[in-house]
């Protein structure tokens, strides 16, 4: 357990019900969500005790956990909640918190993420290997699914160049926007 | 038969690692008296990157695809493609909240439209064509051929999000092969799910539980698997190799697009199915059941 556990930051809580929308105090720890996630073996923090944590307005403890960059939204503990909360919803709220205060505990997910996005602004459309080699280079690990490409290249399944749409601008605009604006 | 047009989103998978997936969706809807209309310069939904960095910036890009359908005179949205069907559901929904809509418009050149509504092409077949159109175009059942039906996580979760069959224990893709007369196992693990996205940075996590769904399919004796989405497809088909190095398994276990089973069975010439691009040569297990 943390040792900051004394300290009780209530606008941790308030922040996450207000971004999510889920009225959080509703969590009674059944641990439904835990039971059924299939990263749990993955995690350092379980998903219950991520909801009890940010219960008892534990910031730091929550947003410094692997446990939020490994979570795929499978929606496995919002379609099992016994009191209807969205759970993945929170998760992601959370993620989004992390990155905005400078966390980062997966590097390696977030790279994929940044990758990705990236590939989007620039063609509108995800480009899969320049997603690939996106985070490569993000992350040095340059043999990172080579195993795969003889296969996807011989199956015509990896184009080499991007698809570009005559909207492209239009999407680069949306996330010129949103880094322009202050959004949460 | 009466030919109805639906706006149809193919995703980005679809012009890529899912190409087979797109190709025989489109040519079992056709099949089946349905017109899928390409959402014009459509773009990349962001998928779960996207809504893992802001659900506003998530909602725009879904938000115009929603947009350029209307513009095309659709209120009706399907695609293969369970990600970018979360994206859009989740963009319309957001948009009923008027502080949500601003937000989402302002990010847009576009307003993000209230009245475009999205299912998926299971959910399509299911619900717009029917069990018995789908019946009468079978033209060469596959008794011999046991299938295990593996939906993944997203195909109905959230179910308050999807409102589409059962969350815990899906039948719409079983019922739609046995009606075109495959035998379908039970399958205790159809929504467990597959590592999603781990697979470049955290294989394995990948791995494991792909392996996991491959041990059950091959414990009860399926001979191949059937899904209904790109990514759990690729973990499933393209990975298996990675699955099989981690494991030391040697599963050579088919990974076919439920789509692409439809079309067998309703004859559909090779070429629309795509079937030689799935990296795990499906023709041995073909053979065996009788099918060529």
């Amino acid at each position: 357990m943390p040792d900051s556990l004394q300290k009780n930051d209530k606008t941790f809580l308030e922040e996450v019900e207000r971004r999510s929308g889920q009225h959080m105090v509703e969590c009674y720890q059944c641990g439904n969500c835990t039971a059924g996630c299939p990263f749990n073996f993955a995690y350092d923090l379980p998903v219950s005790k991520i909801m009890r944590l940010v219960q008892l307005g534990q910031r730091e403890a929550v947003l410094s956990c692997h446990s939020i960059w490994l979570c795929a939204s499978c929606q496995t503990c919002t379609a099992r909640c016994p009191n209807n909360i969205d759970v993945a919803k929170i998760v992601d709220v959370l993620r989004h918190m992390a990155r905005e205060a400078g966390y980062a505990t997966e590097r390696n997910v977030k790279a994929f993420g940044d990758s990705f996005l990236a590939s989007v602004k620039k063609h509108g459309r995800l480009h899969e290997l320049g997603v690939a080699v996106g985070y490569e280079m993000r992350t040095g690990r340059f043999l990172t699914d080579i195993d795969l490409a003889p296969t996807m290249i011989g199956k015509g399944k990896l184009s080499i160049r991007p698809h570009h749409l005559h909207g492209a601008d239009k999407v680069a605009g949306i996330f010129n926007r949103f880094n322009e604006g202050n959004h949460d | 038969m009466t030919n109805s047009a639906i706006a149809y989103y193919p995703g980005c998978s679809g012009k890529g690692s899912s190409e087979e997936y797109d190709l025989s969706t489109r040519a079992v809807m056709r099949r089946l008296g349905a017109e899928p209309q390409e959402i014009e310069d459509w773009n990349c939904c962001g998928s779960s990157p996207a809504h893992m960095v802001n659900h506003e910036l998530s909602a725009a890009l879904s938000g115009r695809n929603l947009a350029q359908a209307k513009r095309m005179g659709h209120h009706l949205v399907t695609t293969p493609c369970p990600s970018c069907l979360t994206n859009l559901k989740n963009a319309q929904q957001a948009a009923w909240d008027e502080d949500k809509r601003l937000k989402i418009n302002k990010l847009m050149d576009d307003e993000c439209p209230t009245d475009v509504d999205s299912i998926s092409t299971l959910q399509f077949f299911t619900e717009h064509i029917g069990l018995d159109r789908i019946r009468e175009a079978v033209v060469s059942p596959l008794p011999a051929l046991r299938v295990a039906c593996y939906y993944g996580c997203l195909t109905t979760r959230p179910p308050k999000l999807m409102r589409f069959d059962d969350p815990e224990n899906p039948m719409s893709m079983d019922n739609i092969l046995a009606a075109c007369g495959i035998e379908v196992v039970p399958f205790p693990l159809k929504t467990d799910c597959c590592g999603a996205a781990s697979g470049m940075p955290r294989n394995d996590i990948t791995t494991r539980l792909s392996g996991k769904i491959l041990d059950m399919a091959s414990e009860l004796k399926a001979d191949a698997v059937a899904v209904a989405c790109p990514l759990c497809q690729m973990n499933l088909d393209l990975r298996q190799s990675q699955v099989n190095r981690a494991r030391r398994s040697r599963y050579r276990m088919p990974i076919f697009y439920f789509t692409q089973l439809m079309g067998l069975a309703m004859g559909l010439p090779e070429k629309e199915l795509g079937l030689s691009k799935l990296a795990v040569n499906p023709e041995p297990c073909l053979a065996r059941a009788g099918v060529r």
